[in-house]
Formats: structure tokens, C-alpha cells, sequence
């Protein structure tokens, strides 16, 4: 019992992390600019691609470094081209710019690494035991990923609360033409944001695309997961962020756990009732509703999500 | 017609002719073939996610009709393979079918879905019955749930994959013999494929072994797990030593993924590891551990010295760099086909399909045989291990490959079917 707990919760934060590295970028954005990137996922998977590429060729110590600033590169010229012209237009306009964004990257993608999964693996350097657990191993890349994510959190976190940059960014936010009366360039900043946020989704591109599968599908297969993760944390709240990514990570893990049905519940209180029915249905098959039933509930009871500030 | 154009008619036919004369000296084969070819509709996802493993497919169909129009044709007809994108939508088919039908095509070939093939016999069923003058026989070369062949089976549907059950009970033979087996755990899709694995596999283990224990039977959405990690804990928990899935594409790379940066250490039997991309993304995580029960992997033709197919398949990879001969049985239909329009003289639909019942055909592995009471293939099966221990081929470039395990002949994959098929009555 206390085994599957303690595996179960060590499976669900990494989870989490994984999901965290991916929404932080995504809210950041939204918090930020009040736009919410549909192509963020298609992001996240430019970076798993770009990092196979460059692992090619300097290995995967220089993909990590490398491929989140090429893809936030890329953001920022989307941003600096696109959605800076299609901003006057409003937030349907944008949103629309977003959608039609992921099936260009998805099509790219496909054109230039093809249909196929790509072999990008793990380095050799992290791919060993850290520990085992009652019988299990925990692969050092787990451990390497959940370091990266907190440092991810406290680097964001320490960037927009003690430095000067981080003021201006927020300031530009609530106030932007006070900010620009100072003389700050608020277009500008608002292109570092978004390059910022995509390249933070490039960067969990780089992390999870060898340890889950480089594929031209993983942007759809994350894509709506995260915003779940987005709307539960609150729009454009970090912490918030952190909080739901770690909760659906653990539901969903201790979901899949859960070998029994509502009816053996009411069966072993003595009530033999509907073993044959929906309620026989073993509560694993289940967990993957979870996070999403999680936002529809919190969507009526809580609008603005866990820590949000925005009513939107 | 007047007299006059039956003339005119009459001078520009032997003007024709006699230039044809002097054509069919130098191209004889071009001569031969001037009559419309034999049309075969592919009706497969040739866009979405599902895009690579539909136009492999076609790829391979189409490089077998070159090959066979090459050596004449059928009837000394071409074949051609007419492309259609189905978007994985058993909706989408349905329209597909009528379309074909009004081209004039009577062939029509689809594999991946079974929801998609149970359309499509429904389809085919009510199609010909309202159009007797314009029938179409379906050949269904991957698409592998029982009811195909059992409860809704059709006059008009061949199957030439080895149904589920027959490979579950293949797999389950083998295991039977495996004295080291102690402990199974079942993990599957969510839908009818993998519930019926998961049935089957319980059902045949209990009567074959009795002391072999089922620790664990788990459902799984479909594509929809990222992180496999809790179903592997759960695996591990159970103690099993062998662990059955019907998985394919990411559902089965993710999970052997997990199981193996886990340190999960079982056999993994599958059906699809050999699947478009699978070797790839699998890697060295399934060297050694992983079996698939199929008809067909490309050592075989080393194993069982077939220079036929080897000529082929190399020459097929050449051609397509990045995906591979899979399909053994996609010769097998249009072998079978040939030969069976062949026995009839025509390619009349309904002359063909009564051809084809009970027809049996040599393939190096041995015959293969179109079981007439469900319209369903018998073929050799082979049980085969992935890994570094492999005779020739590795898969994808992996540097890894498959090797025979046993083979499992033809008639031990027999399975009952309960069809009761309702033929046409035969015009003579």
C-alpha cells in the first residue's frame, strides 16, 4: 500500500513538472499580453524537433541550450510580423491567428522531419539508475527533469518579482501607457514576453521529447491538456500554475491506481447495487476525465481559477 | 447506323489497326494491356495522424501492381491502384464507396480501423444488393476484430490478416509452452480491440495453463496516456513476468518506454511492435523483451531462403527510403486475386469472389488458404523477438531486428466462426 502511494506520488509530480514547464510559458503569455496562445503545444514540439537536429550535431547539452532560443526566436519574429498586426483587431482575431498557427507549424514539421517518430533519445550522461525504490528504478533523467522544472519556476519567479525587467513587464500589463509615457517600448516588451514564453515551451520540448516520443503528433496529444492546467491555476498566474499542474499530475496518477469500481465500494458496505451498470466501471478508466471535468467544475464554481487575479 | 459511317468507320479501324500492327512489333506488352485496367479503390487515411502508416500502404500496393502489371498484367490487363483518403472516418468510406462505385471500380481494399471495415461490409452488403448490375468485393488486408469474419461476416469481405482471435490464441499456444510464465498482465486500449484482447487472452490462458496467474487486466484510453509511468508501477506491483497487449503506435511505444526506464523486467507480447515508426521509437527499450505475433517479418525470407521476396524488399526499400516491405499479406491478396480472376476468366465481381472461395496459394511459408465458411485467411504465423540477435534486416535502422521465434502453422490458427454466410445464387 504505502509502496504504490509513494509511487504513485512520485510519478504524479513529475507529471506535474512536465505539465508546469509547458504552462508556465503559456500563462506567462496570457498574464502578460491577455493573449491565449493556441499554438503553444506546436511550440513545445519545435523544440523536441529542433533539439533532435542539433543533438546531431553538438550533442544534447548544446540542444538544450540552443534549440529553446532558436524556438523563441521564432516566437518572437511570429509575434514581431503576426500577431503584433493581427492584435488591433481584438482577442477573436488573435485567437483565430493562434489556431491557424498550430496547423502551419504541424504541416512544417511534417514536411521537414516527416510523418514518422524521430529517434531522439536520452543522453548517455543521464542514463542511469539514481534509485530504487522497493524494486523499482527511478532513471536519472526523471530526476534531471523535475530539477530543471523547479529551477524553471524559481528563475521565472525571481525574474518578474526582484528584478527591474520583471516590474517593467508587470507594470506594462496593468498601465502600459503610463509605462509608455516613461519611455519604455511597450511593443518591445511585449515581444521579449512572448519569445520568453515560447521558448520556455521549447525548453519542455527539449526535456520531454526523448523522454516521451518526437513525433509530429505530441503538439495535439498536449495541446489541451495544458490549457487545462492554465484555466485550473488561473489565467496568467504562475503559482496557480505550479498548483493545478502538480494536482492533475497527482489525480490522474492516482486515478490510473484505483482497481475498483463505485459498486465494490457499495458492496463491500453491503450493498450489492449496480455491479452491471455505469457504477461497475473500474474508477481507473476514469482518470483521464478527471483534469477536464476539474475545469468544467471550476470554470462554474470559480471562474478565475485557483490563484488567478483576471475575471475572463 | 448508315452506310456511309459504317464505311468511314470501317477505313479509320483499319488505319488504326495497321499502325497498331506496326506499334504492337515493337511494344507487345503495350499491345496487350490496351484494355481498361482492373481498378482496385485504396480506401485508407492518406491525411491526419494516421497518414504515414495509409500511404505506406498504398506505396506498397502500388509497387506490387507495377510489378505484376510488368509481367503482363491480369488477364492481360493492368492493375491500378486508385488512392483515396478516408481521414481514418468510417463516414468518410461510405461516401468513398459510393464514389467508387460510380467510377466503375469493383475492388476496393482498406485496413486500418476495423470501425472502418465494419462500415465498409455494411457498406459493400447494401451496395450490392441495390446495384446487382455494379457489385464491389471488399479485401480487407489489416483490419482485425472477429465480428468481420463471425457476426457480420459477408460474401463480399475476404480478410487477409489473421483475425484477433486467431492471434490471441497463437500467442497464447506459444505461451502455454513457455514453463517459465508464472505470472500475465493484461494492459489494452479502451475500445473493442483492446477489450477483446483483454477477454480472449483471460479466456485462453485459463484453458491452456491452469497455473498461470492473471495478476492484472487494465484498460487505457486510447492515445491519450503520455506518462505510462503509474500503469508500470502497477505492473510491477503484481509481480507479472510477461505482460500481453494488443497496444499499437504510441500507446505501445510510450508503454514499453516506461516499463523500461523503470527497470521493469518482463516479455512484452504484442501485435503491433513491428508497426509503421514502432521499432524506432521503441529502440533498445524493447531489445530482447518484445514479441509480436504476425504473418510476416523480413528475416523470414532469410530464414526461409526466399529470394523472391528479398529481391523485393530490398529493392521496395530502395525505392522508399524510411519505410519498409511490411505487409506479406498485401502479396497475398493481389497473388490471390490474380489468381483467381484468373480461374474465372473474368473480372467479373461476383465470378471472382466465388473464385476465390477455398482457393489456396504457395507462399514461401507455406499454403495459404481462404477458409469458405467466413471468407477468412489461414496462413502461417510467426512468433518473433526484437532485438540485436536478428539474421539480416534490422528495422528502420535501428540496428535492431526481428528473429523467429517458433512458427505456428496455418491450421493451429484455426478458429471456429460462427458466420452463416448468405451467398448470391450463382448465375451459370
Amino acid at each position: 500500500m504505502i509502496e504504490s502511494v509513494v509511487f504513485s506520488l512520485l510519478n504524479g509530480v513529475l507529471y506535474g513538472m512536465l505539465l508546469f514547464m509547458l504552462a508556465s510559458g503559456l500563462t506567462l503569455i496570457f498574464g502578460m499580453m491577455g493573449v491565449l496562445n493556441f499554438a503553444h503545444a506546436s511550440f513545445y514540439m519545435l523544440g523536441a524537433y529542433c533539439a533532435y537536429s542539433i543533438s546531431q550535431v553538438l550533442g544534447f547539452w548544446g540542444a538544450l541550450v540552443i534549440a529553446p532560443i532558436i524556438v523563441g526566436l521564432l516566437g518572437a519574429l511570429i509575434e514581431r510580423v503576426g500577431l503584433r498586426n493581427v492584435h488591433k483587431h481584438g482577442h477573436v482575431a488573435e485567437l483565430l491567428f493562434t489556431f491557424g498557427l498550430v496547423y502551419v507549424i504541424d504541416e512544417l514539421v511534417i514536411l521537414v522531419w516527416g510523418q514518422l517518430p524521430v529517434d531522439y533519445r536520452i543522453p548517455e550522461a543521464l542514463d542511469f539508475t539514481l534509485f530504487s525504490l522497493y524494486g523499482s528504478d527511478f532513471p536519472a533523467y526523471r530526476g534531471f527533469i523535475l530539477f530543471m522544472a523547479v529551477a524553471m519556476f524559481v528563475a521565472i519567479y525571481l525574474l518578474l518579482v526582484r528584478t527591474r525587467v520583471g516590474m517593467i513587464i508587470r507594470a506594462s500589463l496593468s498601465h502600459p501607457d503610463m509605462v509608455g509615457a516613461l519611455g519604455h517600448n511597450v511593443p518591445r516588451i511585449f515581444t521579449f514576453v512572448f519569445a520568453f514564453g515560447t521558448g520556455l515551451a521549447g525548453l519542455a520540448g527539449v526535456m520531454a521529447g526523448n523522454y516521451f516520443i518526437t513525433e509530429p503528433g505530441m503538439a495535439f496529444a498536449m495541446g489541451p491538456i495544458v490549457f487545462v492546467v492554465v484555466v485550473l491555476g488561473g489565467l496568467g498566474s504562475l503559482g496557480g500554475a505550479l498548483v493545478a499542474s502538480l494536482i492533475i499530475g497527482l489525480v490522474t496518477t492516482f486515478a490510473v491506481g484505483m482497481n475498483y469500481s463505485i459498486a465494490d465500494m457499495l458492496a463491500s458496505a453491503g450493498i450489492a447495487f449496480g455491479q452491471d451498470s455505469v457504477l461497475g466501471i473500474n474508477l481507473s478508466r476514469f482518470g483521464p476525465m478527471l483534469p477536464y471535468l476539474l475545469m468544467v467544475l471550476i470554470l462554474i464554481f470559480r471562474p478565475r481559477g485557483l490563484m488567478g487575479s483576471r475575471e475572463s | 447506323m448508315s452506310e456511309r459511317e459504317a464505311a468511314l468507320k470501317g477505313a479509320v479501324a483499319g488505319l488504326i489497326l495497321s499502325s497498331a500492327s506496326a506499334l504492337a512489333v515493337m511494344l507487345p506488352t503495350a499491345a496487350m494491356a490496351q484494355e481498361e485496367p482492373i481498378r482496385i479503390g485504396y480506401i485508407d487515411p492518406l491525411s491526419g495522424p494516421f497518414a504515414n502508416v495509409g500511404d505506406a500502404g498504398l506505396k506498397q500496393f502500388r509497387y506490387l501492381a507495377e510489378k505484376m502489371n510488368a509481367e503482363g498484367g491480369i488477364l492481360g490487363r493492368d492493375i491500378e491502384i486508385v488512392g483515396f483518403d478516408n481521414k481514418s472516418s468510417a463516414q468518410e468510406s461510405l461516401q468513398i464507396l459510393r464514389e467508387a462505385a460510380d467510377e466503375g471500380i469493383h475492388y476496393v481494399t482498406q485496413g486500418n480501423g476495423s470501425h472502418v471495415a465494419g462500415a465498409l461490409v455494411d457498406g459493400v452488403e447494401k451496395h450490392n444488393r441495390r446495384n446487382p448490375d455494379n457489385r464491389i468485393v471488399f479485401l480487407n488486408y489489416a483490419a482485425v476484430d472477429p465480428t468481420l469474419t463471425n457476426e457480420k461476416c459477408s460474401f463480399w469481405h475476404f480478410g487477409f490478416d489473421a483475425n484477433s482471435a486467431m492471434k490471441m490464441k497463437a500467442i497464447t499456444d506459444y505461451m502455454a509452452d513457455q514453463d517459465q510464465i508464472k505470472k500475465v498482465f493484461l494492459i489494452n486500449q479502451d475500445y473493442s480491440h483492446g477489450q477483446f484482447i483483454s477477454q480472449a487472452g483471460k479466456d485462453l490462458l485459463g484453458e491452456k495453463r491452469l497455473d498461470i496467474e492473471i495478476v492484472g487486466d487494465v484498460l487505457h484510453p486510447v492515445g491519450k496516456v503520455k506518462d505510462f509511468s503509474p500503469y508500470i508501477s502497477r505492473i510491477k506491483a503484481s509481480g507479472a513476468d510477461t505482460v500481453i497487449t494488443g497496444n499499437w503506435g504510441n500507446d505501445l511505444s510510450l508503454l514499453v518506454k516506461a516499463g523500461d526506464q523503470a527497470g521493469l523486467d518482463v516479455d512484452w507480447y504484442t501485435y503491433y511492435a513491428g508497426g509503421l515508426g514502432t521499432p524506432t521509437s521503441l529502440g533498445k527499450a524493447a531489445a530482447g523483451k518484445v514479441k509480436m505475433i504476425t504473418e510476416w517479418q523480413e528475416n523470414l525470407a532469410v530464414r526461409y531462403e526466399a529470394p523472391e521476396l528479398r529481391s523485393m524488399l530490398e529493392e521496395f526499400e530502395q525505392r522508399y527510403s524510411g519505410i519498409e516491405f511490411y505487409y506479406l499479406r498485401v502479396k497475398t491478396e493481389m497473388d490471390m486475386l490474380k489468381k483467381a480472376m484468373e480461374k474465372a476468366g473474368s473480372a467479373d465481381p461476383q465470378a471472382v469472389a466465388f473464385a476465390l472461395e477455398d482457393m489456396s496459394i504457395e507462399t514461401p511459408f507455406g499454403t495459404a488458404t481462404m477458409r469458405a465458411a467466413d471468407h477468412q485467411l489461414m496462413q502461417p504465423l510467426f512468433m518473433s523477438t526484437f532485438g540485436e540477435d536478428y539474421l539480416e534486416y534490422d528495422s528502420e535502422g535501428t540496428g535492431f531486428g526481428w528473429k523467429m521465434d517458433a512458427e505456428i502453422p496455418a491450421d493451429e490458427t484455426r478458429v471456429e466462426t460462427s458466420c452463416e454466410m448468405k451467398r448470391p445464387t450463382r448465375a451459370s
